[in-house]
């Protein structure tokens, strides 16, 4: 099973673009890595997330 | 009368340790953003005697921010990063301090960012703080990258962390205090999480890679 943020989640077979709106987050605050590397904002929609796979989605507050 | 620039590398190699005082000597890192954070991380790196700085923020100071930026009264109004340097310069007078008053976007990031193996997020908008983040991990992937998420509100110190999230990639804060949702701004907690920032980037310095 596809993991996020540290859980297990059914979103495998789903693009970066859908689990971040599935989740609630907003795009323009969002950071998403895949397997510990950055998924490039431009390809959010062609990547999709695999059986084994581990996202950490950070979502950015305000405030500094 | 200043000490000379060996009398201070002197005193702060008696505080931290002859071989690491001269890590931070030879280190450099770049601070994005100049207010509650940036401010008072900039202060802290150039205490501790590291060698280079570059300031980027293109605000002014405002009286809003002097419940938790490191400036002046009789500076509000001045462009921040031109103040910020003149501070350092008498709090730490031999460290080599760059601003720049301009506005970090994706297209001029990695331009002003070149050279620099640290960069510090620093800014308060969250977006802003995502298109850094992005800009960095995506352009400049040798780079490391110490950002500040979640500081607002009068919350607990405590549950303000280092969280190391790629190879190259540290977020400090509580991650979810956020100020856009109605939460004041401290001093004491926003400083909290300055101190996580700079004391994760003299980690790295050291070569300390764990949050």
């Amino acid at each position: 099973m596809t993991k996020v943020n540290g859980k297990t989640e059914a979103v495998t077979g789903l693009n970066i673009a859908e689990i971040v709106e599935k989740f609630g987050y907003n795009p323009a605050r969002v950071a998403v890595e895949l397997n510990g590397n950055i998924v490039p904002k431009a390809k959010y929609a062609e990547t999709v997330a695999g059986e084994n796979d581990v996202i950490e989605i950070v979502s950015f507050v305000g405030g500094g | 009368m200043i000490p000379s620039k060996e009398e201070f590398f002197n005193g702060l190699a008696a505080k931290h340790g002859l071989e690491l005082q001269k890590k931070f000597a030879a280190a450099s890192a770049a601070i994005c953003g100049a207010g509650g954070l940036g401010s008072n991380i900039a202060i802290a790196l150039a205490r501790a005697g590291v060698g280079r700085l570059k300031i980027i923020d293109f605000d002014k100071i405002e009286i809003t921010n002097l419940n938790r930026q490191q400036y002046f009264a009789d500076q509000i109004g001045l462009f921040k990063a031109e103040a910020l340097k003149e501070n350092l310069s008498k709090i730490a007078p031999y460290c080599e301090v760059t601003a720049e008053t301009v506005k970090i976007t994706e297209e001029n990031v990695t331009e002003l960012l070149k050279g620099f193996p640290i960069v510090c997020e620093a800014f308060d908008k969250a977006e802003a703080k995502a298109m850094l983040v992005n800009a960095v991990l995506e352009n400049m992937p040798e780079t490391y990258l110490v950002s500040g998420s979640g500081m607002a509100s009068l919350n607990s110190a405590n549950l303000i962390k280092t969280r190391k999230i790629t190879d190259k990639f540290y977020l400090c804060g509580d991650m979810e205090s956020d100020v856009d949702a109605g939460n004041g701004l401290f001093g004491s907690r926003v400083l909290v999480c300055a101190a996580h920032q700079a004391h994760t980037i003299l980690r790295i310095i050291a070569g300390e890679f764990e949050a």
